[in-house]
């Protein structure tokens, strides 16, 4: 199978999961405590106003009807407006999504920056000094619960050294960067720490495989072993972790952006869901949904380059 | 000898284990002469893969090899990384045992080619392209230039060897160490390969280590050979000398379990038993729970190997009532 192919059929494969994410939202949203007529109009509201409201929200017709009337404006772009903020859901989403997705990927690529050489080094270095060294810090990272990272972060480079900012998300990508600099560090530390353990096992793995053992019957110098017959072959199983991972980061950044009073998608969605924003809590979990799905594909597409025998 | 190219002396390789050192390769010494085909026979586990990494020093880290390699006037033990890695696949290649794992599953066989050419030749990109191409029809891989392009999966165990002695070709090598090159393949396809290996060594002068569990492979393709067992050469000789007189009770057993033309297989012959783990090599010869000439001797002294004549030595207290029964296929 060519590697279009792969592409094409792992892309239609994305139309299911996308029904699939559109019924869960819709049912997710309808079995929330409360209803969203009484969060409008409070709770000593009218019953003529209560039944207008629901005419409006259309929540008088069928369930089946309400799905298909939710579907249409979801693709037609129109996700409804956010009662507490009165401003649409589309709006909110694409001023909070992005801070979201930057701390994100910077977690995601300080995790990998921190993880693949010391993951090379312990592996390299099995059972001895650097190798223990590595694996215990790693360990005392994982077993950290998120927000109380953040606190010592914040605590030590922010307030006391004051080489960070203690919160805020700055005006201007570099200044973004900078703000989401000890925030990402929270998030991507656990990720590297689960990062390297797999990756160091696949590395070891693949360096006791006969293929290296042919490269290096070949003559090969050490550093074009490790990085062409090495590192690659240990990152296919590494990559599907790494994808498996973005879930729990974004997760883990609705913590983050709290502790660190960011403005993101989290915090949206926590305040939201305080306020009974129904819309806002609509829209938001189906932003992240679609926004997991396509790192899931991305995941596929990078190990099927990877691994050849994935696609072709 | 002047023509003698690769002399081994006393390799001895051990493991760690958690019971002490395993030595799975003991006191092993052999020479290699130009143009030659040496045959190293032996039953599962006796060390013939062990040998040949050995004088690769490829080998998991941990393992202990003593005794010396001398190959072009140096010691391949005592060679430095960069000196070694020089050797390697340039001067000496080595043929892997296991054809489904011995190339990598990511890399396009024609990645797998080059990469040795860019480490030993002057030729550029082109040059390499174009010799890849060439190893590819001299090996017998039809369509070369897009089967070039394919990935290890793609091939079938037989084109995968194949490919493997493409490999281990491509630096015109002096020293072609081969394990077991045509295991697992069918007999046609064992007969091209095994021409293939004499045809370069007819054409290039090449010498060639032939490890094999399979005597008749031996009989048609080597001009010497070593009988392992248990880690040590037992029997050394000319392959005729051997298989009209063998001097070891185990050569004996071995030749005695080939099948032969025209002939019903001999049972009486076959070999009882299996042989010893490391960890619990008998003392005394470590055959002799399987042998049928043992005396009181063979359980208490380990014979050593004695030198029988030229080109022809063997380590057997009874060697004299082993020659007296007789080979098997004489
Ligand atoms: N890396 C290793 N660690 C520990 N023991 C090993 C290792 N490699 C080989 N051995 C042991 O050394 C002994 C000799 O193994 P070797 O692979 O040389 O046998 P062989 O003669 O090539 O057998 P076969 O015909 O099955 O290939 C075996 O008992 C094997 O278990
Ligand atoms: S030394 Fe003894 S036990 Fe060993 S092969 Fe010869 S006769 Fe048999
Ligand atoms: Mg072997």
């Amino acid at each position: 199978m060519p590697l279009s192919e792969f592409l094409a059929r792992r892309l239609l494969q994305l139309i299911p999961t996308l029904i699939f994410i559109l019924i869960v939202v819709f049912v997710l949203v309808r079995l929330l405590p409360g209803d969203p007529t009484s969060a409008i109009l409070g709770d000593r509201a009218l019953d003529a106003d209560v039944e207008r409201i629901n005419r409006q929200l259309g929540l008088d017709q069928p369930i089946i009807v309400q799905f298909w009337l939710f579907v249409k404006s979801v693709f037609s772009g129109d996700l409804g407006n956010s009662i507490v903020l009165k401003l649409p859901v589309t709006t909110l989403i694409a001023q909070r999504l992005p801070t979201t997705i930057l701390l994100t990927v910077m977690a995601a690529l300080i995790a990998l920056i921190m993880a693949v050489p010391l993951a090379f080094v312990a592996a390299l270095q099995r059972e001895k000094l650097a190798d223990a060294s590595i694996r215990g810090a790693f360990q005392v990272g994982l077993s950290m619960p998120v927000f109380y990272l953040g606190l010592i972060l914040l605590t030590v480079f922010g307030a006391r050294l004051q080489w960070f900012p203690v919160g805020g998300y700055g005006d201007g990508f570099l200044d973004h960067l900078y703000h989401l600099f000890l925030p990402s560090l929270t998030l991507a530390l656990s990720l590297s720490a689960i990062l390297m353990r797999n990756l160091r096992a696949a590395i070891i793995g693949v360096l006791d495989a006969e293929y290296v053992s042919f490269a290096h019957a070949k003559g090969l110098a050490p550093r074009l072993i490790l990085t062409r017959h090495v590192l690659r072959n240990a990152l296919i199983s590494t990559v599907t972790i790494f994808g498996l991972s973005i879930g729990t980061l974004l997760s883990g950044a609705v913590i983050t952006e709290t502790v660190f009073a960011i403005p993101g998608a989290g915090r949206l969605m926590v305040d939201s869901i305080y306020g009974r924003d129904y819309p806002v809590v609509q829209g938001m979990t189906l932003a992240l949904a679609v926004l997991v799905s396509v790192t899931f594909l991305l995941t596929d597409i990078l190990q099927a380059w990877l691994d050849p025998r994935v696609a072709r | 000898m002047t023509d003698t190219v690769l002399s081994v002396r006393n390799l001895t390789t051990s493991f760690r284990s958690a019971a002490g050192p395993l030595t799975a390769v003991n006191d092993v010494s052999f020479d290699v002469r130009q143009g030659e085909v040496m045959g190293l026979v032996g039953e599962s586990g006796s060390g013939k893969s062990v040998t040949l990494r050995s004088i690769m020093r490829l080998l998991p880290r941990g393992a202990q090899i003593g005794g010396t390699v001398t190959w072009a006037g140096q010691d391949l033990l005592k060679l430095s990384d960069a000196g070694i890695r020089a050797v390697r696949g340039g001067q000496i290649s080595m043929i892997f045992q296991e054809p489904m794992t011995a190339l990598n599953p990511v890399l396009p066989i024609r990645i797998q080619i080059t990469e040795n050419l860019r480490a030993h030749t002057d030729l550029d990109a082109n040059g390499r392209a174009a010799r890849a191409r060439e190893l590819l029809d001299i090996v017998g891989i039809p369509d070369a230039a897009r089967r070039l392009d394919e990935f290890p999966h793609q091939f079938s165990g037989g084109m995968r060897q194949r490919a493997m002695i493409a490999i281990a070709l491509a630096s015109n090598p002096r020293l072609l160490l081969a394990d077991e090159p045509t295991t697992a393949l069918d007999v046609t396809i064992q007969d091209q390969i095994l021409n293939l290996i004499l045809d370069l060594r007819d054409e290039f002068g090449m010498s060639v280590v032939f490890v094999t569990h399979d005597l008749g492979v031996v009989a048609a393709t080597c001009d010497r050979m070593a009988v392992m067992y248990a880690g040590r050469i037992v029997e050394t000789g000319t392959v005729a000398d051997v298989f009209a007189r063998p001097n070891h009770a185990y050569t004996r057993g071995l030749l005695g379990s080939v099948p032969q033309a025209g002939a019903e297989r001999s049972m009486l012959l076959s070999i009882e038993g299996t042989p010893p783990g490391l960890a619990a090599i008998p003392p005394g010869c470590a055959f002799n729970p399987r042998c049928t000439f043992a005396g009181d001797t063979c359980r208490t002294t380990r014979p050593e190997l004695t030198s029988l004549g030229p080109d022809r030595s063997v380590a057997c207290h009874h060697n004299d009532a082993v020659v007296q029964a007789g080979s098997p296929v004489a």
